[in-house]
């Protein structure tokens, strides 16, 4: 998370994303396939935890080792609800608004401080919320029989469609309001930010807000999609991984770069787990390291050292 | 009454070795200002380190320390080498930064190989003593987390005798200190970020060690180890690695009381609640320096 990042044509870029984003609606009726399906589900899941995490790390700079946290309690908050006859639109508006307050809780106290304690607090979160769960909520929690009778695959195809279109759509908002250059000057200097006029603590506030409630949304749609798993599944330190990993791959602090990060992600991990079986968390790891080591802009820096090269080749 | 008692004894076992889990931790982020969230992991594979020489070599686990814990270290050396040296070159914001990414996906990988390597199951290594027992009064105490309770607190007050008196010693703690200051005075900041690194990862590895004795290593328990290890830094601050135990015993205690009190669901919320009380009253630790 160092050094300058590249411009390219950011409002281009943020339009053909949403275009090949919007794509993926037509799919359903080209393909009835249901395993083309759910990994298409699980793409657009993907890009929604990526770029929520995106919006907190790589617009305002702070680091979030539990974004398992929000995505968890979205998903239970919206689950619970949900079973419970509340209809699921606004059982996941719950679940938004569970995670963005717990966001906020942690915020308030995290952030009158610098350096590590906000990951620290995020990542105690995560733990503990995951054990806690696990063990007051031991048994899976499976859909009733009316819901599973009723179960449309292309429903949920349709509703991580509009929960990755409206992440992008936030982050490239972000890119250009007041709010979201605040947050990137608090990103790369958060003294020279508050000289400047910044509020620091309220942008870094409402930068986790909107990161937290994102990700509450998707873990919404994650309760939404599944037919029965086990309650503490979305409280794993995997999905942070994850959304850690699809953002560095893509390009963190960009708008299409966790885009072409999930895609590549999903491709690549059905690739090796057909292959190799539990083999992928390895590879990824270590991928994930050398990313942040030697190419902490992802595929956005490369394919801008790559244009720039070519530029200079053509000269 | 007993009860009681019998609870706040098996607290102050459990956190005489959180205290030791939070040296290495503590250190290597007052030393390096690199925050080490693999620190965990780096104790579970210490554990199976150990269970590996008691299983396959018949070695008690307490004499496994001294292979288990320079084996440690030279993983430290390999892991600084490849990983966080790259990482100290940075200004501290950023330095902190990436040191967390970093760990996290050290941690992932490690956490992985484990699970290849060992599978997911439990494992502890049995003893001749472990099953043994100080009965004190009405309370019971386990022969072998009693030694392991002592054991940590010598390798912590050897580690503290090292940075107090030795010349390595000072130089690691003037780089604490202020680096650049440090390095003016002719002294090797990077040889003292190597060697804080792997005195922090062989301690580590004791830590491990002592973790499959009294108790138990699977692959998951890395992630585990990594949190208490944290909120123990957070609760004593930097500096003072005496502090640094006295804060795991701390932990052990109040996690001890809750399981009592509210039941043991709550025993890891314990922790959390803690870290929010440091952060809002004393951010500096109840140790550290203001």
């Amino acid at each position: 998370m160092t050094g300058p990042r590249p411009a390219g044509r950011p409002r281009r870029a943020a339009a053909l994303t949403l275009l090949g984003l919007a794509a993926v609606g037509l799919l359903p009726i080209a393909v009835h396939r249901d395993d083309v399906l759910n990994l298409a589900f699980l793409f657009l899941l993907s890009v929604a935890l990526a770029e929520s995490w995106n919006v907190l790390a790589g617009l305002a700079g702070q680091v979030n080792l539990g974004h398992a946290a929000f995505f968890g309690l979205g998903a239970l908050v919206a689950r619970t609800l949900w079973i419970a006859g509340i209809p699921i639109a606004a059982a996941m508006a719950a679940g938004t608004a569970v995670a963005a307050a717990a966001g906020l809780v942690l915020g308030v106290a995290a952030f009158r401080l610098r350096g590590a304690y906000f990951a620290i607090g995020t990542l105690a979160l995560a733990e503990v919320l995951r054990l806690y769960v696990g063990n007051v909520l031991p048994e899976i929690s499976t859909l009733p029989a009316a819901a599973i009778a009723g179960y449309r695959l292309t429903a949920r195809l349709y509703a991580a469609l509009a929960l990755a279109l409206a992440t992008v759509a936030v982050v490239d908002a972000l890119a250009r309001t007041r709010l979201g250059l605040g947050m990137q000057a608090v990103r790369e200097d958060e003294s020279a930010a508050e000289a400047a006029g910044v509020g620091t603590l309220a942008v870094k506030l409402q930068a986790v807000a909107i990161s937290t409630g994102l990700a509450g949304l998707a873990g919404g749609v994650f309760g939404y999609y599944h037919i029965s798993y086990y309650p503490q599944h979305p409280f794993s330190p995997a999905w942070t991984f994850d959304a850690l990993l699809i953002t560095f791959i893509g390009g963190v602090g960009t708008v299409h770069g966790p885009v072409l990060g999930a895609l590549f992600y999903v491709v690549l991990k059905e690739w090796v787990a057909v292959r190799w079986v539990d083999f992928h968390l390895l590879i990824f790891g270590i991928l994930f390291m050398a990313i942040v080591l030697l190419l902490p802009g992802g595929i956005v820096e490369a394919a801008g050292r790559l244009r720039r090269l070519a530029g200079r080749a053509a000269e | 009454m007993t009860l009681l008692l019998q609870q706040l004894v098996l607290g102050v076992l459990l956190g005489g070795l959180y205290g030791l889990a939070a040296a290495g931790l503590s250190l290597v982020f007052g030393v390096l200002k690199v925050l080490n969230v693999a620190h965990g992991e780096l104790i579970m594979v210490g554990g199976y380190a150990a269970f590996w020489l008691a299983t396959l070599g018949g070695v008690d686990p307490f004499l496994a320390l001294a292979a288990v814990v320079p084996l440690a270290a030279l993983l430290g050396l390999v892991l600084y080498g490849s990983l966080f040296g790259f990482v100290v070159r940075f200004g501290e914001e950023t330095r902190i930064k990436n040191s967390l990414l970093v760990g996290f996906g050290l941690a992932l990988t490690l956490h992985a190989l484990a699970v290849r390597l060992w599978t997911a199951d439990e494992r502890s290594i049995p003893t001749g003593y472990g099953g043994r027992a100080v009965a004190l009064g009405g309370v019971v105490v386990p022969a072998g987390r009693l030694l392991s309770l002592a054991v940590a607190f010598a390798l912590i007050a050897l580690a503290h005798a090292f940075l107090a008196r030795t010349r390595w010693g000072h130089a690691i703690r003037a780089t604490a200190e202020d680096w650049e200051a440090a390095s003016l005075q002719g002294i090797d900041v990077r040889r003292a970020y190597l060697l804080a690194f792997a005195i922090g990862t062989g301690l580590a590895g004791a830590a491990g060690c002592l973790v499959a004795v009294g108790y138990s290593v699977s692959p998951a328990i890395g992630l585990e180890w990594t949190l208490k290890a944290l909120i123990v830094v957070v609760l004593a601050g930097l500096g003072s690695l005496f502090g640094t135990f006295v804060g795991g015993l701390v932990l052990g205690v109040a996690e001890a009381a809750s399981a009592l009190v509210f039941g043991g669901a709550y025993r890891e919320v314990v922790g959390l609640l803690l870290f929010f009380c440091v952060l809002l009253t004393r951010p500096q630790g109840l140790f550290g320096k203001a």
